[in-house]
């Protein structure tokens, strides 16, 4: 086990590494819901040091690759508006939309912007009151707040050409339409850490109660890994089931209440299609009516027809842990991260892309 | 994009009117903006935890040192060098 003694405290990974072989007796089934976290076990190998009765399962918690198609195609057709200038996360560019992406899009002549922030979007429309900026704002329950504050403050500074084109996920009804589906079967959770700095823990205890499956709400790093890992093996074999909270020194139960008024103020829950998936009911945003002039979709005609998936890409089925990435004919050959066919391949955190990237790496084990 | 970065704040001022309180924030050698909206309690010498911008969480000097570093190690800290996109700056190369 050379690999380990990169990670941040070898000996505490060793050591939680050495409970959980000594703690399971069965095979058991865990699916990390955040994408951050895929690609944090992908990359350093812990796939391949758990004993083989556990399987990892790589779940929907990547903004980028559930963002719809139909989406993607609204963004680039606004790309393509000449007055519009498009500001997104740089994760969202090579997505493929059914004909193209925003980086192609960009490539024809639309104005393109990478942001780190929302705020730097709205910073330049402030710069350019001539045109029109659109804000693809995608992200789980953690972006929420940001995006909602670009919208408070457009408001506040009188800032009348800056609008967002909106599609927020939410963890708790993808976790619950994943429990409801048959095909899938999972045994246990590891809930994304960062989400629930802002909402908490609190909206885990229904899901658990339901499906009487363990919930550990769980940090990115690979100590945080390992350790959340074991909590959910635990209460397994000791037959509990509970919310825990391995990443205690950040998360509180109660979140951030500023941060979920926030969101609250802009924001009210929505159905949603999830890329890949389906329509999850109530498992979105959307933007409130007394806001809707900072609605991207309802300040333009975008009047495209809806697009159909791309048939090739089983990135569904992983998700749901019925396939690997390796069990798709197109992974490696007709898809890779330069020449996407589906978002799972985009994103760093999408889990076609992290096996492209790092699945040799844990071959070199031992 | 999912990763909240932790840096200590180094000043603190009122922006729009003295309506919004904004921090200037360091991480490693580069600083940034965020908004201290959500963390109405943090002040300078804070380390907060900030993601897309907005600061949402206070954080220990230790565990922000430790966590900086990590996201250093992994490459995750690239994306805070996009200052280049602020509207002086525009173009951007991948
Ligand atoms: S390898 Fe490509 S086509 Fe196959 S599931 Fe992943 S993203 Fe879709």
């Amino acid at each position: 086990m050379k690999f380990i003694t990169e990670y941040r405290d070898p000996k505490l990974a060793k050591a939680f590494l050495e409970e959980i072989n000594k703690t399971v007796t069965r095979p058991w089934s865990i699916m990390e819901v955040c994408g951050g976290q895929t690609h944090s076990l992908v990359k350093h190998g812990i796939l391949q040091l758990l004993p083989d009765e556990i399987r990892m399962i790589h779940g929907p918690g990547c903004p980028v690759c559930v963002t719809p198609i139909s989406l993607i195609d609204k963004a680039v057709f606004l790309t393509l508006q000449q007055n519009v200038i498009l500001c997104s996360f740089g994760d969202m560019l090579r997505v493929p939309g059914s004909k193209l992406s925003l980086l192609e899009a960009k490539a024809a002549g639309g104005d393109v912007r990478i942001v780190y922030s929302p705020l730097d979007a709205l910073e330049i429309a402030a710069q350019n009151p001539e045109r029109e900026v659109v804000f693809f704002a995608v992200g789980f329950e953690t972006t929420a707040p940001a995006n909602a504050l670009s919208v408070i403050h457009a408001q506040m500074r009188q800032i009348s050409n800056y609008s967002i084109l909106c599609s927020h996920v939410l963890v708790p009804p993808a976790i619950e339409a994943i429990m409801e589906d048959d095909e899938t079967k999972v045994d246990g959770f590891l809930a994304a850490g960062h989400v629930c700095t802002i909402m908490g823990t609190l909206e885990y205890y229904p899901l658990v109660e339901r499906f009487q499956v363990p919930i550990v709400v769980t940090g990115f790093e690979p100590v945080d890994l390992l350790q959340g890992i074991l909590m959910v093996i635990k209460q397994l074999e000791e037959g509990r089931v509970e919310v825990e909270n391995q990443y205690a020194r950040i998360v509180r139960e109660e979140g951030n209440p500023a941060a979920q008024d926030t969101i609250f103020e802009v924001f009210e829950i929505t159905d949603r299609l999830w890329r890949g998936m389906q329509v999850i009911p109530n498992s979105g945003y959307k933007i409130k009516e007394k806001y809707s002039a900072y609605d991207a979709s309802r300040k333009f005609d975008i009047s495209i027809p809806e697009a159909e998936e791309n048939q090739a890409c089983i990135a569904g089925e992983i998700m749901k842990g019925i396939k690997k990435p390796m069990d798709c004919p197109n992974f490696g050959k007709k898809c890779t991260p330069e020449n996407p066919l589906g978002a799972p391949m985009v994103s760093s955190e999408g889990a076609c892309a992290a096996y492209y990237h790092y699945a040799n790496i844990g071959s070199t084990i031992e | 994009m999912c990763l909240a970065i932790p840096g200590k704040i180094k000043s603190i001022e009122m922006k729009y009117d003295g309506k919004v309180r904004m921090a200037k924030v360091a991480f490693g050698g580069i600083i940034k903006e965020a908004s201290l909206e959500m963390l109405p309690q943090a002040k300078v010498g804070d380390y907060v935890l900030v993601h897309v911008g907005v600061a949402i969480s206070i954080v220990n000097e230790e565990e922000a040192k430790k966590t900086f570093k990590y996201l250093e190690e992994m490459g995750e800290v690239d994306e805070l060098d996009i200052h280049s996109m602020l509207p002086d700056k525009k173009e951007y190369s991948d």
